[in-house]
């Protein structure tokens, strides 16, 4: 399996930095609750929320238990709409295919509507070695591309950036790729997106190849599914003669009547709007009606692999709607950077160790990144359990990384075993950990040396008490203590 | 390429089978659809009225004897010269505006240019979804191809009341994925500033329901 290489420090690490940068952590919190508002007051409007919810789990569970099958169905239906249907183990492979379906249309530019699985195997950086320029054209996305930054949430990849930050990359970098901000643009969020609607509509206009994600692929009509609200994923589907669209395994649901359920968890779940302002279905190639040359790149990268994990798998229900980030106190306070992921957040923390192994360091200290408080599994619309995933991930990453800590940890389990297996022995400890305890006092043990220090470092521990509660036993309630 | 593709189909189906062995393979008369399939509406016309507004659409109630008169005035109002007619909107409905407008049909193909510098276009729709405040456009007839309804800045929709439904499940029954179809809540928007919804972004920045309630 192989991915692009996250190269970024790991959670602990990258979170301290981001929790000391004040503005960062105005802007997310003034989004995060605004966004978390919405969807509650949307979601309490559907008296069947619940059960569209079980629904919509169980469809995804189906389809994940029969996935081989209705991605054979589902290749069968776009060719026979006369599109062709390509296959790619891993992110190498699909940046490869992409890259040659680009090359084969003469073209050196592509227009590009959001998508996660493209950030995913870092096809813009793939295409821009083989001198192809791909242009984001989802507003947040353009923000975070112009600034050479990283987006740091699913919706609303630029929830980092306030008004005025953006006004400043637009004046500074859009003349650098096509039409310039105008002189006078102020940090209006009318005149931001009107100025984002010139710099693309350049673009929109003279492109002749488009690349896109989906949000669903319907096995038995061979139909692709975009959500979005600005238009730009409409321009995309329809202008150019040419679409590519990279599709990850895990995005397939079996029939048409399926998206009943899902048009109605989606847009509720992720911008809190009772429907979002375009979806646009597109089921292979229609003569006299936008792209006549039709490509779906079908992306494991990862996926299978986690299909085989029982409880893993579950994380590929995602519909990426993002409700999960927005209610979750980790990321509201680290904010989606410090992830290293482009899917932060706890789905990110689920997902990313499943897809990218969690040999690295960076991986592997995500499934921690949370105070297992369970807010995302309340909101997530087709109920993946995250907190039980993390609980899981935690100990398979244990044991799939044991180093001399993990055994040294081992070690000192067996010894606690050893102690708590015998109720003298318990004792015994007891009382002597009381005496410790009194070194420390009421404040508690803050911080120890090292080694104990990898643990005391984050987390402060009250100190042990200076009298057991079996001691305080004895001395009340057996009669067998002081008689008083 | 072509050896290497018939190889990764194989790898990625046989890795997917493997990690599917031995587990259990549901099927999908299984799945729990206790959602409601049907939602119980008083005034379906007066609720798709109310949510398709609240997207800061323009919405206007009339009869078959008063939409031509509430179309003339969308367009009057909206100052726009050239307006895009698809084929098969009904002669009741495109005969009024060519007397008034420069009407700009779809054959021969219009240019992207023409499009571009076009200021609206009247269209039908084939559902409206109530609850959501949604209309739907499978491009068929009275709808044109996408793009028609893409680049001009002012869509007018005329919406028949009789074609309104309550509810997503019912709308999705209506609608057989043949051929491309667009659902539309409202004009294009953006909230990726600060959350902050603003209307028009990159498809029509005005958006008119016109529902016609005898029809």
């Amino acid at each position: 399996m192989s991915g692009v290489d996250l190269g970024m420090p790991t959670f602990p690490d990258a979170a301290r930095q981001a929790v000391r940068d004040a503005q960062l952590r105005h802007n997310l919190g003034r989004a995060t609750s605004t966004i978390r508002n919405k969807r509650a007051a949307v979601v309490d409007e559907l008296d069947d929320w619940e059960q569209l919810r079980a629904s919509g789990a169980a469809i995804k569970a189906h389809t994940l238990s029969r996935l081989d099958t209705y991605l054979e169905r589902f290749e069968a239906a776009v060719t026979a709409a006369g599109g062709t249907v390509h296959w790619a183990r891993d992110a190498a492979e699909a940046n490869r295919i992409v890259t040659e379906l680009v090359r084969e249309t003469g073209e050196t530019e592509a227009v590009k509507v959001k998508s996660m699985a493209t950030q995913e195997i870092g096809l813009n950086e793939a295409l821009a070695s083989a001198g192809i320029s791909a242009w984001e054209t989802d507003l947040a996305e353009l923000i975070v591309q112009l600034d050479e930054d990283r987006p740091s949430h699913i919706l609303v990849p630029a929830i980092h950036r306030n008004r005025s930050e953006i006004r400043e990359i637009f004046r500074r970098e859009m003349a650098g790729s096509g039409t310039p901000a105008p002189a006078d643009l102020t940090d209006d969020p009318v005149q931001l997106a009107e100025a984002a609607r010139h710099h693309l509509r350049e673009k929109f206009l003279r492109a002749n190849v488009a690349i896109s994600g989906a949000n669903f692929a319907v096995a038995e009509t061979g139909s692709l599914v975009v959500v979005e609200s600005e238009g730009n994923g409409r321009m995309c589907l329809t202008m150019p003669d040419n679409l590519i669209s990279v599709v990850g395994i895990e995005k397939l649901v079996p029939s048409w009547r399926d998206l009943e359920v899902f048009l109605q968890l989606l847009p509720r779940s992720s911008t809190g709007e009772r429907m979002n302002p375009y979806t646009s279905v597109l089921s292979g190639v229609t003569e006299g009606d936008g792209p006549s040359n039709f490509h779906v790149v079908l992306l494991d990268n990862g996926r299978s692999e986690a299909l085989a994990d029982e409880v893993g798998s579950q994380a590929l229900r995602c519909i990426r709607c993002s409700a999960c980030l927005n209610v979750c106190p980790v990321y509201e306070r680290a904010g989606g950077h410090a992830y290293g992921s482009v899917y932060p957040g706890p789905i990110g923390a689920v997902l990313t160790p499943q897809l990218y192994g969690v040999e690295s360091e960076d991986t592997a200290s995500l499934p921690y990144a949370s105070t297992l408080c369970g807010a995302c599994y309340d909101v997530c619309p087709v109920a993946i359990e995250i907190p039980e995933l993390l609980v899981h991930l935690r100990n398979r990453t244990t044991r799939e990384r044991k180093g001399w800590f993990d055994r040294l940890t081992g070690t000192a389990m067996r010894g606690l075993g050893w102690v708590f297996g015998d109720s003298k022995r318990l004792g015994r400890a007891q009382r002597i950990a009381s005496l410790g305890g009194r070194l420390f006092g009421r404040r508690g043990i803050g911080r120890l040396p090292w080694p104990m220090s990898r643990w005391t470092d984050a987390r402060d521990a009250p100190a042990p008490a200076p009298e057991s509660f079996r001691q305080w036993w004895e001395r009340n309630r057996t009669g067998s203590g002081d008689e008083r | 390429m072509k050896r290497s593709s018939h190889d990764a189909r194989e790898a990625v189906l046989g890795s997917v089978r493997s990690a599917l062995a031995g587990g259990q393979r549901g099927s999908a008369d299984s799945i729990p659809r206790e959602y409601r399939g049907r939602r119980h509406v008083e005034a379906l016309p007066e609720l798709f009225r109310e949510r398709v507004a609240e997207y800061r659409a323009a919405v206007h109630t009339t009869d078959s004897a008063g939409a031509p008169e509430t179309v003339l005035g969308v367009l009057e109002r909206a100052d726009a010269r050239r307006v895009v007619v698809p084929e098969g909107l009904p002669a009741q409905w495109s005969d009024p505006v060519a007397e008034r407008h420069d009407t700009l049909e779809d054959r021969p193909r219009l240019s992207t240019t023409t499009l571009e510098n076009a200021d609206a276009v009247l269209t039908t729709c084939t559902v409206g979804i109530a609850t959501t405040g949604t209309i739907v456009l499978d491009h068929g007839p009275g709808q044109g191809r996408r793009a028609l309804t893409l680049l001009p800045d002012t869509h007018v929709c005329l919406v028949a009341a009789s074609r309104v439904v309550d509810d997503v499940p019912a709308a999705l029954a209506e609608l057989d994925p043949v051929g491309p179809m667009t659902f539309i809540s409202g004009p294009s928007a953006t909230s990726d500033i600060e959350l902050e919804r603003v209307e028009g972004v990159h498809g029509p920045r005005d958006l008119h329901v016109v529902i016609v309630g005898d029809v």
